[in-house]
């Protein structure tokens, strides 16, 4: 750059050497009818999933779509609240907004009945002591604090069954 | 060259805002439409590709939620273009003339209800001079409608013609947003919203969704009882700068159009990619489409501009026109970018 020809006027003038520019743009975000059913039965203290009416997979959070085959999946199915742990890490870095005390244990827990694991938080146990198999319960924010969120529920907890085989949920993983 | 054929066509009733489906929900009944209307399952599809962009809705990688209107599994062969859905369909073009598969799907969507397009299109702009300006797309517009107003060839009359034209026509449209039947003269009495443009020179906010399928060869010919067959398609771009170009013309149009063929022999009608009235003026002296070509018979972008979709449908609509036997060569148009950056021309017939 210190080689560059510049006209007389702008000789001594200070290189520019980046710019700033910031952004921000406003969404209102459309969850669609089948996520809309979702979030208004967590309201509800109920896990709406919908079944593909081709290969039968129920699906949560439902997305009014199977991505298998392309097909619509109207039947909602409600979802018990427990379910087993398919894989899991353990949290050892802070991050900005991250509002938990590390180290904590985020999961997928497949929901009995559904075909899709749900990610969710994993407490009330030492992080040490998940594992795959581990069968885990819903634990809900109290019934005055439920929302139209997956916040409603609080983070799932060891519900004391013995552990599903890992080899049972293959696929689902 | 592969002949290659549109041969289905399908697209969303356009509204102002779709606020009870999501994106897939919105595009998945399209997608099945145009599949049913070529006959055809995703099993004889050998490629797809979409057109769409993450800024409208602003999620990072939203066209891989959408992914699940076509139901990729087994895998499939796939491709996105972060562009008016007629680039997805020009990529496909490619792959069939490539010859390894026989037929294709291509879709487009865009919500621009969720955000203020005309703030979000600001990030397409040059990101030093224009972005940090945040000029709005009416604003842009409007230099370029002042712009060829000065040079005389264009009176506001002639605007009012295009957009009490388009609205018209819009009318026999059933998929159109804005159909109604005014004079020029009463469109020319309303006030500007910001001087040389009226709201009547811009098009309506749109939701919207769009699919075609196209074939090669006997595959098209088995497949559509009336192909329509792409004799010419191509794409040229000019500078993102808005200062480098001359806007009350578009030389890259006029360039596509060349390579095209377009005026290897007479046009029946047009289907053109104008966002903005005084853009179709432009695009019709630069594609030399004279006074007896009919344009855009479904109304245009002007009568619903699905972002990222529109241009596709300019494809699908002039395609399926022919296939109607409604007229056998057809010139139909894509944009992109700021004020005609670029353009896609692409010629069509019947057999």
């Amino acid at each position: 750059m210190s080689d560059l020809l510049l006209p007389p006027s702008l000789e001594g003038v200070e290189m520019v050497r980046s710019v700033r520019t910031p952004a921000h743009l406003d969404y209102s975000y459309t969850p669609g009818r089948a996520m809309s059913r979702f979030l208004t039965g967590l309201a509800e203290k109920k896990i709406r999933g919908q079944r593909c009416p081709s290969c039968g997979k129920v699906y949560v959070p439902p997305r009014g779509a199977c991505p298998t085959d392309g097909v619509p999946t109207e039947e909602e199915v409600e979802l018990p609240h427990t379910g087993t742990i398919t894989t899991f890490c353990i949290v050892n870095v802070s991050f900005y907004g991250q509002g938990m005390e590390i180290p904590y244990v985020s999961a997928l827990v497949l929901l009995d009945d559904s075909d899709i694991p749900l990610m969710h938080l994993v407490q009330e146990v030492p992080y040490d002591q998940v594992r795959t198999g581990m069968r885990v319960e819903a634990v809900w924010v109290s019934d005055d604090e439920l929302k139209p969120t997956l916040e409603s529920i609080k983070w799932f907890r060891p519900n004391g069954e013995p552990d599903r085989d890992a080899s049972t949920m293959r696929g689902n993983a | 060259m592969r002949d290659v054929a549109i041969i289905s066509f399908a697209q969303t009733k356009h509204a102002r805002a779709i606020t009870d489906a999501n994106e897939v929900e919105m595009l998945m009944p399209v997608v099945r439409e145009a599949l049913d209307g070529a006959g055809v399952g995703m099993d004889r599809v050998g490629f797809t590709c979409s057109g769409s962009t993450d800024y409208l809705s602003g999620q990072a990688f939203s066209f891989v939620m959408t992914l699940d209107a076509v139901g990729p599994w087994p895998p499939i062969a796939e491709s996105h273009v972060e562009m008016d859905g007629a680039w997805a369909l020009y990529e496909a073009w490619v792959k069939l003339q490539m010859g390894e598969v026989d037929v294709a799907l291509v879709y487009a969507y865009g919500k621009s209800s969720p955000g203020d397009v005309t703030e979000v299109l600001t990030r397409q702009l040059d990101p030093y001079f224009l972005a940090p300006l945040w000029p709005d797309t009416i604003s842009l517009a409007g230099l370029q409608t002042r712009a060829l107003l000065e040079t005389g060839r264009v009176r506001e009359a002639d605007l009012a013609e295009v957009a009490a034209r388009s609205r018209r026509d819009a009318l026999s449209n059933p998929y159109a947003l804005l159909a109604r039947d005014d004079s020029p003269d009463a469109l020319l009495a309303e006030p500007f919203i910001a001087e040389p443009m009226h709201k009547w020179d811009c098009p309506p906010i749109t939701d919207g969704a769009a699919a075609v399928v196209i074939a090669a060869g006997d595959v098209a010919r088995e497949l559509s009882s009336r192909p329509a067959w792409v004799r010419g398609i191509d794409h040229r771009i000019e500078s993102q700068g808005l200062g480098l170009r001359d806007l009350t013309t578009s030389a890259s149009t006029r360039l596509a159009g060349e390579k095209a063929g377009v005026a290897s022999a007479p046009v029946d009608f047009a289907e053109l990619h104008a966002p903005f009235t005084a853009q179709e003026l432009i695009l019709r002296e630069s594609l030399g489409l004279g006074d007896d070509v009919a344009i855009n018979p479904s109304g245009g972008a002007l009568a619903a501009n699905p972002v990222m979709a529109a241009g596709l449908i300019r494809l699908g609509e002039a395609a399926a026109r022919i296939t109607r036997g409604e007229g056998n060569r057809a010139v139909a148009h894509a944009t992109s970018g700021p004020l005609l950056q670029q353009n896609l021309v692409c010629v069509l017939e019947g057999e």
